[in-house]
């Protein structure tokens, strides 16, 4: 029934990790989305899922449709090619964001005006996912789209028999890059202070003189962000997209986010590395269909000794 | 205007109904039984075509998905509603009574009459072994293990062999007939009078748990946990009871199901359902038992209704939520004002 096999991660220990670390990071960028919004509304931003889905479209059309590449081009070299990948990161990014804002006009703005309890929005919110969902599955069709490969993935070094691929040490560094900004943004600058206010406090700050309207609505264009760019990580390393690839790794994502602490930034991006290593090692020694599974029991593992996740604050009141 | 936006439905039929005396009741609870009994023969008072779905009948509708998202709508309303737990996970015991009735069945020939009583108990099992550890946990992380746990369930049914893998199980066997009555497909109305059954005495045990010591543990805990364990009530272990009822309710409806629909796979059991049952709940009114009871008929009928815009099908109903929950926050018939104000405190 259940078959483990441990000597694959012997065998294949320099790729598992890799590729772990690629997946991880890109997890990371994706439940930064989950846990800043989480951070200052104390809701899980359902939609966050499809967030990320219109963003791999983004990279997408701005590659087919825009600039004109095919599944048959050939790969691109050199300026031509940073250009286009820049361009798609930056696209992705700035579609994701305005989804986001989106998002939070549409789901939230109302419902908290009117002050409503947090399980209304979480349905109000599950709403404009589905809409985004069903509605890019009507324009972009039921079938999985792939993207043309522009970047020619040479490997440039060779460890322990894997291959340390351009893509995968982009998967690895531009989520590291992102995060050491935001962290830097959140501590140092007045509207990240402003953001962590909002967080510990809405009355107090909104006393100190913070417009949270403000606040929130940043918090929903990071989130964005970061998450439009683990769309465009995405679209690299795999490949292909389709309108429901959203729902796994808005889960996995998630669970990523509350394996750390969520609400905090520290907790998402090394939940996030946890996740994608476990996932890895976990599909390679039991097999693929058991991941999910595994996932979730460490979690609960977890989460019975540490309750507020890895990186919570040990005395923290999470009052709902 | 400002009249129709105070104007609270639940408070009215609150208000009436406190002024009537106690034979008026009954002949009113009676009156509605009796109504809804009727509702399977509707076609005998009028063309009843337009209320036909383009795939299934309309009575067919009125089991499946009506009459059981309404019966699990108020099985998750005692975790939600009343303890103010969330569950995105509760397709779980759904699913775990659907497998004990249809592997139960199908390998030891054990009719649906004694399979309920096993299947209810084998859902409160498993949601005691998910309440104890999930429970000590707040918010969004039960949130996240109870949606843990729903994946758990469908990936095991998934991959092993005793479940029929991603195939399922085919050939669950209807119930026997009871006291001369069939439960085939020639009468799906039969059915339909097993789940308002249910559907009753889940009201019924709510009604009695609500106004007994658990109902006033579980009202605590929804307004502050803290405050609550303070004052001497052993959250855990009501938290665990609204769990396990919840689960029961979820687990017959589980073994009423396959053996209606006579075959069950894992595509039945996704986190879809867990999450529109959440929407029935939230929709209706969370904790008021007839906002429920609306919320999960309208939003079981609605996508079936609907069925004939094929691929816009699921984009309106999305619209529908987002719309309702703008417009009526507190659901559809909210809970009643008293409570509501408290909840808005312990924020």
């Amino acid at each position: 029934m259940v078959k483990m096999n441990f000597s694959v991660i012997g065998n294949e220990f320099p790729s598992l990790l890799l590729q772990g670390l690629a997946l991880g990071l890109i997890y990371a960028l994706v439940s930064l989305g989950y846990t800043m919004v989480y951070g200052v509304l104390r809701l899980i931003n359902f939609a966050n899922s499809e967030v990320f889905m219109i963003g791999t479209f983004a990279t997408l059309y701005l590659q087919t449709k825009v600039l004109g590449y095919t599944n048959a081009s050939p790969t691109i070299h050199g300026a031509e090619l940073w250009w286009t990948l820049a361009l798609s990161l930056v696209a992705s990014m700035l579609v994701s964001a305005v989804v986001a804002v989106l998002v939070e006009l549409v789901a939230y703005r109302r419902l908290r005006a009117k002050g409503a309890n947090r399980l209304a929005s979480l349905i109000s919110a599950i709403g404009v996912s589905i809409v985004l969902l069903e509605g890019m599955g009507i324009v972009t069709g039921s079938r999985p789209q792939s993207a043309p490969r522009l970047l020619e993935k040479w490997s440039f070094v060779e460890i322990g028999g894997a291959n340390f691929r351009i893509d995968t040490l982009m998967a690895i560094v531009i989520p590291i890059v992102i995060f050491i900004v935001l962290n830097r943004f959140v501590t140092r600058t007045r509207l990240g202070k402003s953001i962590r206010a909002v967080s510990m406090s809405e009355e107090n700050s909104q006393l100190m003189g913070i417009n949270i309207n403000k606040v929130i609505t940043l918090t929903f264009v990071i989130g964005g962000l970061t998450t439009g760019a683990a769309s465009f990580l995405f679209m690299t390393v795999y490949e292909n997209t389709k309108f429901n690839v959203g729902f796994n790794m808005g889960i996995a994502a998630f669970t990523a986010a509350v394996l750390g602490g969520i609400g905090n930034l520290k907790g998402a991006f090394y939940g996030g590395i946890a996740l994608g290593l476990m996932e890895q090692f976990a599909s390679a020694v039991i097999g693929s269909e058991w991941k999910a599974v595994t996932v979730f029991v460490v979690l609960v593992v977890v989460l019975l000794f540490k309750p507020n996740g890895l990186f919570g604050e040990a005395v923290q009141q999470t009052r709902t | 205007m400002n009249t129709l936006k105070n104007f609270n439905l639940r408070d009215k039929g609150a208000e009436i109904w406190a002024g009537w005396n106690r034979p008026n009741r009954t002949i009113f609870v009676f009156f509605v039984i009796f109504m809804v009994g009727l509702l399977p023969f509707a076609s005998t008072f009028g063309p009843t075509s337009f209320l036909n779905t383009p795939i299934a009948s309309y009575i067919d509708v009125l089991v499946f998905p009506v009459g059981m998202f309404v019966l699990m709508a108020l099985g998750l309303n005692i975790v939600v509603g009343k303890s103010g737990l969330l569950d995105l996970g509760y397709v779980a015991f759904f699913a775990i009574g659907a497998y004990s009735q249809a592997i139960l069945s199908t390998m030891f020939g054990w009719n649906t009459w004694t399979v309920l009583p096993i299947g209810i108990g084998l859902a409160m099992v498993s949601g005691v072994i998910l309440g104890l550890p999930a429970l000590r946990l707040r918010g969004d992380y039960l949130a996240i293990i109870t949606l843990g746990f729903g994946e758990i369930v469908r990936i095991i049914a998934l991959n092993i062999e005793v479940t029929g893998g991603p195939n399922g199980i085919p050939g669950i066997p209807n119930p026997p007939s009871f006291l001369g009555i069939k439960f085939d497909l020639e009468n799906p109305r039969n059915f339909f009078y097993i789940v308002v059954a249910m559907i009753l005495l889940t009201i019924w045990m709510i009604r009695r748990f609500t106004i007994r010591r658990p109902g006033r543990a579980w009202e605590a805990i929804r307004q502050d946990e803290d405050v609550a364990a303070l004052m001497g009530v052993n959250t855990l272990v009501y938290k665990l009871w609204s769990f396990v009822i919840g689960a029961a309710v979820g687990g017959a409806a589980g073994v009423i199901y396959a053996s209606k629909v006579m075959v069950i796979s894992p595509d039945m059991f996704k986190f879809e359902l867990s999450i529109l049952i959440l929407a029935c709940v939230v929709f209706g009114g969370i904790g008021n038992i007839w906002g429920v009871i609306v919320g999960g008929a309208l939003l079981a009928y609605i996508p079936e209704r609907i069925r004939f815009l094929t691929e816009a099908r699921q984009l309106v109903f999305g619209l529908v939520l987002i719309i309702m929950m703008n417009l009526r926050p507190d659901g559809l018939l909210p809970r009643k004002k008293r409570e509501k104000i408290t909840e808005k405190g312990s924020k």
